[in-house]
């Protein structure tokens, strides 16, 4: 009973925290770029999410504005990086950074309980007499598909498509009348803003909004495309390329990580060592692409060499 | 329609690595001129194109496309007057997007993009008629990766995006360079037709002086950052490689041809 209650809690966490990935997948993905601003953004919302609900700011505008404030955020880096050319890993720690004081200055101190206050999820829940669970994993569906839904759309429009091809051939781009600064930028701002509304998704579902929110949640989203990425693939029949699909794998991605990360837990392990798993689970997925075709290329040659050998061999033998 | 004066651009001044890439070139190209453009390595060939195009700012002179002082705008705002096909054939394109997806864009070269549809439908059968006349295949493969292509028909597809909708000033920096004899003379087939069909001002580098002898109405030829020899007309057509070889040495006492320009 137990472990079913932890892993319904899991993919309702998975969905919202899929925004975020969302979010992660538009810089990695379709900017080509590791956008490290979303630890802070992350917190961010999650902190904007909370002072506005404490204060008595309608949560449903509470989250409304934590997307807003991670926009900010994300326009923050993109200015640093295309305005002054800093690179955008350097950009997004900076940012991160300084959003780690922001924060603390929006709230005031370390974390934020909203156990009083009502949320959308309460809001749903008062309404319908669903459990926590089943109402926040609703509710997160629901801004899930939108989401999808709006992201298919804009990435089909002439902006999303120049935006999309930036990360692709950013020369070509701006050969084609295209100003690239301006594409990364709307990137960069539109991603940020997914993951401020998935930081303010995370604070009223959980209740509270902590500093420390945010950190390493950029590995946590590499992580879920990643996972995403590799299920959409052996999935039969899915279309890698069906551009829909690559996003919905991201949202199955992210709960697919929490669902591990449930059942690790659960199995007993200290879950401050989340982070080195999810560390591990990136890292292994960015290795094996290269081992494998370095064995690849190994096998390839080997069975070359076979081939000379035997026709050698049978010249010999014939010779003889 | 093009006008260059007294152009100039040095590259890393004042370093050790300085290099006069392009020095006071004034060039003068009357409305559909199909000049080729010939030189030995760093003579600055593809510098022009790019000062040309606005990929790094010029360091003094002007530049007039059509009347229009062109000089200090930026690449992206000078794009919709240039068609651009470039060496490799992996710039011109952007190969995780369809076939259908780049042809959109190119269509939209130096268009205000807005929210509307990337690709309508109306286009999709004006794309698959133009793809047909590349002769190539790619109409029955619209929504194709780019990236699944080769890169003679990845050069073909840019060189279709670039005159999609047409350039004032068609610029092709060395587009068969890259690609095996066969392909890079179907490639330069086509070229020839589309530049005139629709009558495009066009300057394109080659390293091929047979190329440049053939194609065209005029060829000039560049040494370290100066146009050093500028033929058009009866003159020109008449000329052979031999003539260039010793035009060059006349000019520049050295010789031009390295072993890319005599083998090809």
């Amino acid at each position: 009973m137990g472990l079913a209650l932890a892993l319904l809690g899991a993919v309702s966490q998975g969905i919202l925290w899929g925004i975020m990935v969302l979010g992660v997948f538009i810089t990695y993905k379709l900017l080509d770029i590791a956008d490290l601003t979303v630890d802070g953004s992350f917190a961010l919302g999650g902190c904007v999410c909370a002072v506005l609900v404490v204060s008595g700011v309608d949560p449903l505008l509470a989250i409304l504005a934590a997307m807003v404030a991670g926009m900010v955020a994300g326009a923050v880096t993109g200015f640093l990086h295309t305005v002054f050319e800093i690179p955008a890993i350097l950009a997004g720690i900076l940012t991160q950074i300084g959003l780690w004081s922001i924060n603390l200055r929006i709230m005031g101190k370390s974390n934020t309980p909203l156990l009083k206050n009502a949320t959308i999820f309460s809001e749903v829940t008062d309404a319908t007499g669903l459990s926590t669970n089943v109402g926040a994993i609703i509710v997160g569906l629901i801004v899930a598909v939108v989401i999808i839904v709006a992201l298919y759309w804009f990435f089909g429009t002439e902006i999303g498509s120049a935006c999309r091809a930036t990360g692709n051939n950013e020369a070509m781009v701006r050969a084609l009348g295209v100003n690239t600064k301006v594409t990364k930028m709307i990137a960069l701002t539109l991603s940020n803003g997914l993951v401020g509304l998935s930081g303010g998704l995370i604070c009223e579902s959980q209740k509270y909004a902590d500093i420390g929110m945010g950190t390493g949640a950029i590995v946590i989203g590499l992580a879920a495309i990643v996972i995403g990425e590799v299920l959409w693939r052996v999935l039969p029949g899915a279309k890698l390329h069906a551009f829909g699909g690559r996003l919905a794998s991201a949202v199955v991605g992210s709960v697919v990580y929490f669902l591990i990360r449930a059942i690790v837990l659960q199995m007993g392990m200290d879950a401050n060592d989340m982070k080195l798993l999810s560390a591990i689970i990136v890292a292994l997925a960015l290795c094996v692409p290269v081992v494998w075709e370095r064995y690849q290329l190994r096998r390839a040659y080997a069975r070359a060499s076979r081939e000379v050998a035997a026709v050698d061999g049978s010249t010999a033998e014939g010779g003889r | 329609m093009l006008k260059l004066t007294h152009v100039s651009k040095t590259f890393n001044a004042g370093t050790i690595n300085e290099k006069r890439a392009l020095i006071d070139c004034n060039l003068h190209l009357a409305s559909g001129d199909f000049v080729t453009v010939i030189g030995g390595n760093g003579a600055g060939k593809s510098t022009l194109m790019n000062m040309i195009a606005g990929v790094y700012p010029i360091d003094a002179g002007t530049i007039v496309l059509d009347g229009k002082n062109i000089s200090r705008l930026s690449e992206p705002a000078r794009a919709q007057y240039l068609g651009r096909v470039f060496q490799d054939p992996m710039m011109g394109t952007a190969a995780d997007m369809q076939i259908v997806e780049n042809l959109a864009m190119a269509k939209r070269r130096g268009k205000t993009r807005t929210l509307a549809w990337g690709v309508t439908r109306a286009e999709k059968e004006e794309y698959a008629e133009r793809l047909r006349e590349l002769g190539l295949g790619l109409e029955r493969r619209l929504t194709s990766k780019v990236g699944l292509l080769s890169g003679g028909q990845r050069q073909a597809l840019t060189l279709l995006m670039a005159t999609l909708t047409e350039p004032k000033l068609l610029l092709l920096d060395e587009h068969t360079a890259a690609l095996d004899p066969k392909t890079a003379a179907k490639v330069l087939a086509l070229t020839e037709k589309i530049v005139d069909e629709r009558h495009l001002t066009t300057l394109m580098v080659t390293h091929n002086m047979n190329d440049a002898i053939r194609l065209g109405n005029r060829l000039i030829m560049m040494h370290e950052g100066r146009i050093i020899y500028d033929v058009s007309g009866a003159e020109k057509r008449s000329l052979t490689v031999q003539d260039l070889l010793q035009k060059f040495e006349e000019v520049s006492g050295g010789e031009l041809a390295n072993d890319r320009m005599l083998l090809s």
